[in-house]
């Protein structure tokens, strides 16, 4: 869907403030893609973020993806400074943040460069025209300007003067130049927000909050929102603004939430079921650092952030923090994973429960902190030395990883063990509506520390999860130790005895195995007696997997989609359902790490589908990759 | 109605292990002997080790206890007081452990002034691994890994801990019994991270390397007992001083016009004269006793505070509405 086709006039005169005047049409949409870019400064994640969030309001079904530059400041107008923020808001079930944006909003030449290549013919670009000057388009590696040389001439190009409208509304405030550069982006919010027929007054309330402080930044950026709004109405470039029809969805109070606050809010959620203080121990990585902020600003729920040294002081902190009797959390990436690794191994042995929160991106090493991928699931799975077998669980989307958090936690405390909660940076950062759950109807928590010192050892094990007793410092009679060194059945005693370490190695082993007994049956969405391929997937896939399922199921083609929250141990009926299906596809952006443990474990000539880019896949990929395995 | 505990009540079952004639039994044997006159139960004591010849020792303690892995123990005790801080938390260490692979947590522990007692064990030596040089061994020391000497240059315990701004740090010796129970007492009355360096010899890998301390014959003139507020004399005799020179520290005999009054006096709360004592080196006697002790919020007081002020400011936190947060919308 090209948008908006009526409209007339490309590249048209800005025709200023005193413009048009009579009421325009609306015409309507099912679907829009946007893309906000400029540079790291412009504040278009802002700008996107509030848009997201009109949208929401508006009752549309969304989906975001931001995409952060990997330099904090890159130099100005270079190609390395471009942020971005892509919205898909829709009036029917959206799964992903959609594949190529029907409007990008480019706030400099870099910005259109950077994405122009996502942009399909016809697409709609807004740009900043004054962005353009000579020194700006050769900053950005562009010969010659592209707003005068045609190259743009398969698009829909709208050029509006947003620097000198934004001064021209600001003049009475008698602001700098830098401060009024930087209520652009509220300009352009706001004529967005009219050309789409979304209510400002959310955004009017948002920054309130935000310039609280600052009555006269507070004044400009609501004059700028409101020039835009009102640009928008009286400028004859736009000849009709668009309207997207709230979505059928259901009902109940909502709000917009990103993974990586969903996770930290699951956690918080756990704690408080279970009645007992969470400790997250910690250090500053991309992109899981805001998991530590959010939880850092909870304290009032009995909830300890420990900034610590290094990741292994993080994770650390955390084991201590379980032997004293908390929920204690680790956050990290992959970097921070390896340097994890022993510690991981530490509470394994020892049983003590905690959740090892991975937020995955592209690797190898330093790799591209900023981009999301899925390669640490076989980290997860056997990256430590011996035998210490962990369960892991995978969020789908931003708002599962509320339910995740809080399950990680649930089978950790139930089973003494630690847990691994995988998500990555796109779900960390990706945000969507969340239907708020009824705090009274989460699943019970229940943690019983031993207190009675009769017959009381510390491995000595409940018969049916096997877990041993958690025995917390501060309870008299049941003074013990306990280490990483091989220890004795029973009394945890230090013990070299080769039938007694097979033992134990089995007997975790088989407790982990056992979680299988927690896992729901494995649900098929599509062909639920089987057909001719299903994809299988995990984690942050969910969405565009779902969405090339459900079009290619359109057009009548047999293919099912299985989606995995249990990735250890896999759920009991899965080989069962995959065998089903005369083709089983492995979706994931790795090179094939659930699909080595699918066919290992069940002996099924699955095949792979892969990515490993840093990005998402996109519907039309998976549609391309899944139309051609049904004809191969 | 709590009867006294005595020292027996906080050995454990566990045989010992150190090899005959560790210097690791004697300081047990003064901790077991000691705890009981702290008056706190049991099962409020938490002993933390990694991994040595040292953290072998909550085994030994019949309290809770958890031996880690290497170099972390101060990591996991500080997660521990932090979320725990009705218990008494202690860290046992070596010089390997704590000061080569564990050494970034260490100074990070003292320098946020955690209320736990760290025990470092100095033995100068890996004992464990069977004998490589560690990172307090001197230059030039031969061992399996530096067959034609070490050319690592040591670490000095006391001026990495009073460097990490450590607010109590100090300094005994595995036999001097007396002066290693007052020690640790005091360590233990800190309120913060106490670092206390313990010299012990290994006699198996590194026998008598503090020969000139503890050797009855000679010891005399080579250890310096500090004591605050006490002018710095040692020697059989006790007719041996320490002055200034200048700016610098220097050796005297008392009399022929030398008297105490021209020696330095210790004072626990001078930054300044806790390095330039750390730094005493042959000829100069070997200081033990406490270099400096000073007082600082402690930072598992001052996280509880933050969470108290929290809980009064904003009231306990109510689940439903914290997920309510923000911008909400209702679907019908
Ligand atoms: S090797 Fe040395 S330090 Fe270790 S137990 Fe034996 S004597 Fe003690």
């Amino acid at each position: 869907m090209a948008l908006p086709p009526e409209a007339a006039g490309h590249a048209a005169e800005s025709s200023g403030l005193g413009g048009g005047a009579a009421a325009k049409p609306h015409a309507r949409r099912d679907s829009v893609v946007i893309r906000f870019a400029g540079d790291s400064g412009d504040g278009m994640q802002l700008a996107g973020m509030q848009f997201t969030a009109e949208s929401a309001l508006a009752g549309n079904d969304i989906a975001t993806l931001p995409d952060f530059p990997a330099e904090i400041r890159a130099p100005a107008g270079t190609i390395a400074g471009v942020s971005g923020f892509q919205l898909n808001f829709s009036s029917r079930e959206v799964f992903t943040a959609g594949d190529e944006p029907n409007v990008l909003v480019a706030m400099n030449p870099a910005a259109l460069k950077a994405n122009l290549d996502d942009l399909p013919p016809n697409g709609v670009i807004i740009v900043d025209r004054e962005a353009f000057s000579e020194a700006n388009v050769k900053r950005a590696g562009y010969a010659s300007n592209p707003l005068t040389d045609h190259s743009l001439d398969k698009f829909q190009v709208f050029q509006v003067d947003v620097t000198k409208l934004t001064t021209a509304a600001l003049h009475s405030t008698g602001l700098n130049n830098r401060a009024v550069f930087r209520c652009r982006n509220m300009f352009v919010l706001g004529m967005l927000s009219w050309l789409f027929q979304r209510p400002i007054e959310s955004t009017e309330r948002w920054l309130e909050g935000r310039f609280k402080k600052t009555p006269e930044l507070l004044n400009a950026n609501l004059m700028a929102l409101k020039a835009g709004f009102n640009y928008g109405d009286t400028t004859e470039m736009f000849a009709s603004s668009y309207e997207v029809q709230p979505a059928k969805i259901v009902p109940g109070l909502y709000r917009n939430i990103t993974g990586n606050a969903a996770t930290a809010l699951g956690f918080v959620a756990a704690s408080v079921k279970c009645g007992l203080p969470l400790f997250l121990g910690s250090y500053p990585i991309t992109p899981a650092s805001d998991v530590l902020h959010e939880l850092a600003a909870f304290k009032n729920f009995g909830v300890y952030t420990f900034q610590a040294e290094d990741e292994i002081a993080g994770v650390s902190s955390a084991i201590g923090a379980a032997f004293g009797g908390a929920i204690a959390l680790t956050t990290t990436s992959g970097p921070g994973m390896n340097l994890k690794a022993e510690a991981i191994g530490l509470a394994v042995k020892t049983e003590l429960p905690m959740v090892i929160t991975d937020i995955q991106r592209a690797g190898p090493s330093t790799g591209m902190p900023t981009k999301p991928e899925q390669a640490d699931l076989l980290m997860a799975m056997y990256g430590r030395h011996g035998e210490s077998p962990i369960p892991i669980i995978a969020a789908s989307t931003p708002a599962d990883c509320f339910e995740c958090a809080y399950e990680a936690v649930r089978l950790a405390v139930k089973y003494m063990t630690p847990v691994i909660l995988l998500t990555d940076g796109q779900l960390a950062n990706g945000a969507e509506p969340w239907l708020l759950p009824d705090v009274s109807k989460l699943a019970p928590i229940k943690v019983e520390f031993a207190s009675n010192p009769d017959g009381f050892l510390p491995y000595k094990r409940d018969p049916e999860t096997l877990s041993r007793p958690w025995a917390v410092p501060g309870t008299p009679g049941l003074e013990h130790r306990i280490g990483g060194l091989s220890s004795e059945d029973q009394t945890g005693n230090v013990s070299y005895s080769p039938a007694n370490n097979e033992l134990m190695v089995r007997t975790r082993a088989r407790k982990i195995t056992g979680i299988v007994r927690e896992i729901p049956p494995t649900s098929i969405f599509g062909d639920v007696n089987g057909g001719e391929l299903v994809v299988l997937g995990w984690g942050s896939t969910y969405g565009s997997v779902r969405e090339a399922v459900k079009q290619l199921r359109d057009k009548g083609k047999s293919v099912s989609h299985i989606h995995l929250r249990y990735l250890n141990p896999l759920p009991a009926d899965l080989g069962g359902q995959l065998r089903k299906f005369k083709k089983v596809m492995v979706a994931e952006m790795n090179m094939g790490q659930l699909l080595k443990l699918v066919r290992a474990d069940y002996l099924i000539d699955a095949i792979g589908c892969n990515k490993i880019q840093g990005r998402p896949f996109k519907v039309n990929e998976l549609i391309n990759r899944i139309s051609r395995s049904l004809e191969g | 109605m709590a009867t006294a505990l005595t020292r027996k009540d906080f050995v454990s079952d566990q045989e010992v292990r150190w090899c005959p004639g560790c210097g690791d039994y004697a300081i047990l044997a003064q901790v077991q002997k000691i705890m009981p006159e702290f008056g706190i139960p049991r099962e409020n004591v938490v002993f933390i080790s990694g991994i040595g010849c040292s953290s072998r020792f909550p085994y030994y303690m019949n309290t809770y206890g958890f031996h880690t892995i290497h170099g972390r123990a101060p990591a996991i005790a500080t997660g521990l007081k932090v979320t725990r801080p009705d218990l008494d938390v202690w860290v046992v260490t070596g010089d390997g452990d704590g000061l080569s692979i564990g050494g970034n947590h260490l100074i990070h522990a003292l320098r946020r002034n955690i209320d736990l007692n760290i025990l470092l064990f100095n033995n100068q030596i890996y004992g464990l691994t069977k004998g490589q040089y560690s990172p307090t061994s001197e230059v030039g020391k031969v061992t399996k890994s530096s067959p034609m000497g070490s050319v690592d240059f040591p670490f000095n315990p006391i001026t990495i801990a009073l460097g990490a701004n450590a607010t109590f740090v100090a300094r005994s010796v595995d036999v001097e019994q007396k002066h290693l129970g007052d020690t640790l007492k005091r360590a233990h009355s800190h309120r913060g991270a106490s670092f206390v360096e313990i010299l012990q010899n290994c006699n198996i890998f590194n026998d008598g390397a503090f020969n000139d301390v503890t050797d009855k014959a000679i010891k005399a003139d080579h250890q310096l007992v500090l004591e605050h507020g006490k002018p710095l004399i040692f020697g059989k005799n006790r007719d041996k001083g320490v002055r200034m020179s200048g700016n610098r520290p220097e050796v005297v005999t008392l009399g022929n016009g030398v008297t105490e009054a021209d020696l330095i006096v210790h004072d626990e709360t001078n930054l300044a004269l806790a390095f330039m004592l750390g730094n005493l080196q042959a000829p100069l006697p070997t200081p033990i006793g406490v270099f400096y002790a000073t007082s600082r919020p402690t930072y598992d007081a001052a996280m509880n505070a933050q969470m108290a002020e929290a809980r009064a400011k904003q009231g306990e936190g109510n689940l439903a509405d914290l997920l309510k947060r923000g911008d909400t919308w209702t679907v019908n």
